[in-house]
């Protein structure tokens, strides 16, 4: 069974949210993800300044298995990318919600977050896939 | 017998298990205006007899010629063993194989490919090819977008001394893409690219900067100053340079003081005739960090489940098959065949063998530039150290001139008057270790006759 922490935000496409204090985004995916994608063996991370809207297509995480996409959960600006990932992508693995984090970023609107799933409507995504 | 093994019926059923009407409904979402229509161009179909004679009267068109013609495709003397070899049924194929692991010897031919051109151009990795030198010059531009995108100018510095064939490529492969392509100008007393040209982008932040190596007129650029000066300004350096000449110059990966960052260039001169233009290859040779941003297949060198060593297709991430439209690239193939040839003709020669070529070619250039400056009317435009070839001016239009060699057996070099009418009345020429003392003897005495007609 897959960790789903109750403080985290979620999205349908397997990205997690967590909201700092100063308002800031925290960003990765979730435990349930990265157990499905296997052994990631590099991970791209979206330069920071770079402005992006939601549901765009700003990461990629690639395993043995496949490469699949990683999408910004709302609009706003990339303010800092995970620079542990480049030299050690496992770390995606064994701690995806804590050293795994992959980018932060500040919103275009914090409100847009309420709109994201909690840990009970992510559950029940993976419960119907 | 055709081809094409579905019967109707076979199409029908398959039509039928995906719910689509037509093959063509197939096709809907291309939109009309680019679809290509009717083909009115494309004869109708001959019978085999029809076809062979036509093609036996076609190839006697081609004459044997003694040729001066370089301009990016160089006659080298091809060891026998090389195309005998090529041409066993276990390397006689285009393409990588599917299920590629299945045929280790290919791959590991591919995989001594790579660590041949990474010797030879002093790189880190080297992809199994591309289709040829000027594409491949727009696969290492587009590359180096991708490598240096938060360098974000999308501006790309280039000589006027590259190839005007491999610009016109760029143009196609890179004009839609938002790049912009500016020239660089060349010294009109060295052909090599002017100092002050650079002056003039002293404010720029280009994304990259190529760099040719010998130039299109075959002068030797000042790489190690280009180089550095492009990485002072945050670009990457995009080395297009001659395989041969690298025997005996300083490889791009020693360039300046960090190096050039992407090499590519055409691979003919290894092994493949001149063959009325192709098929020859490209290379695309980069630093180790870049190798995510690369195009094309990669052969790695790994170990099975019982610790031998084997061959497998690597990093594929990248390509069209895994990622679709986010691929790195269009290219998901290789020019297998002529990769087989030079792979076996850097072999045969080994690095003493290509550098002897090397230093036998830039020889008989030397050689050809004095018998021809001696005639009355001909003059070397450009001073300075220069490899495989050199431009000549003559005191009348080239084009008559070549067409009077032509009628004596001579192809006399390429005409350079509508690329460059800055030159003149100028012809570019080379010479590689084909040519002997007779030669170019022929070649001057046919020159002297003509222009003193």
């Amino acid at each position: 069974m897959s960790q789903i922490p109750d403080n985290l935000k979620y999205v349908a496409s397997h990205e997690w949210v967590r909201t700092e204090a100063d308002g800031t985004l925290t960003i990765g995916i979730t435990d349930h993800a990265q157990a499905a994608l296997g052994d990631l063996v590099f991970v791209e991370v979206p330069a920071p300044g770079r402005v992006l809207s939601a549901n765009e297509s700003c990461a990629v995480v690639e395993s043995v298995k496949a490469a699949s996409d990683v999408y910004a959960p709302v609009a706003g600006e990339v303010i800092a990318a995970n620079p542990a990932l480049a030299d050690a992508p496992e770390i995606l693995n064994s701690d995806p919600y804590n050293e795994g984090w992959m980018w932060k970023m500040k919103p275009a609107n914090l409100a847009d977050v309420e709109g994201l799933l909690d840990a009970a409507g992510y559950q029940k995504v993976l419960a119907d896939a | 017998m055709p081809f094409i093994p579905h019967t109707d019926q076979d199409i029908r059923d398959m039509l039928a298990v995906v719910g689509a009407p037509s093959i063509e409904a197939l096709f809907d979402e291309i939109p009309p205006s680019l679809r290509a229509g009717r083909l009115e161009a494309v004869p109708e179909a001959l019978p085999e007899m029809a076809i062979t004679q036509l093609m036996h009267a076609r190839a006697a068109e081609d004459v044997v010629a003694l040729n001066f013609i370089g301009a990016g495709a160089y006659e080298h003397h091809i060891p026998a063993a090389v195309w005998e070899i090529t041409t066993r049924g276990e390397f006689y194929s285009a393409y990588t194989p599917y299920q590629a692991e299945a045929s280790q010897g290919t791959l590991q031919l591919l995989y001594e490919y790579q660590t041949m051109i990474c010797g030879l151009t002093a790189m880190e990795v080297s992809n199994a090819s591309l289709y040829d030198g000027a594409s491949g010059l727009g696969e290492a531009l587009l590359m180096a977008m991708r490598a240096n995108r938060s360098n974000g100018s999308g501006e790309v510095l280039m000589p006027r001394t590259v190839h005007p064939r491999y610009r016109d490529v760029v143009e196609a492969t890179t004009g839609a893409q938002g790049i912009r392509v500016l020239p660089l100008d060349y010294d009109p007393a060295t052909g090599v690219t002017l100092t002050a040209a650079l002056a003039a982008h002293a404010d720029r932040k280009p994304t990259a900067v190529v760099i040719p190596q010998p130039n299109f007129f075959g002068q030797l650029e000042d790489v190690d100053a280009l180089t550095d000066w492009a990485h002072e300004r945050g670009a990457l350096v995009v080395a297009v340079v001659n395989p041969t000449a690298l025997a005996l110059l300083k490889p791009p990966g020693e360039w300046g003081r960090q190096g050039a960052d992407i090499v590519c260039g055409e691979g003919q001169p290894l092994g493949a005739p001149l063959s009325s233009g192709g098929p020859y290859f490209g290379f695309l040779t980069a630093r180790q960090s870049l190798v995510r941003e690369m195009p094309g297949r990669i052969v790695g060198r790994t170990v099975d489940l019982d610790g031998k060593p084997g061959f497998t297709l690597t990093l594929q991430a990248r390509e069209q098959h895994i990622r679709r439209a986010k691929a790195k690239s269009n290219i998901c193939t290789n020019q297998g065949l002529l990769v087989t040839a030079a792979t076996l003709y850097m072999s045969l020669l080994g690095p003493q063998g290509l550098a002897r070529v090397a230093a036998q070619s830039h020889h008989y250039l030397g050689a050809l530039v004095a018998r021809l400056s001696a005639i009355p009317g001909v003059k070397a435009v450009f001073s300075g150290p220069r490899f495989h070839e050199a431009v000549v001016r003559l005191d009348r239009p080239v084009a008559p001139v070549l067409a009077q060699l032509a009628a004596r057996g001579i192809l006399g070099g390429l005409d350079l008057s509508a690329d460059f009418p800055e030159l003149g009345h100028s012809l570019l020429v080379c010479a590689t270790e084909t040519k002997s003392e007779t030669h170019l003897d022929q070649y001057a005495r046919a020159l002297r006759d003509v222009l003193a007609s």
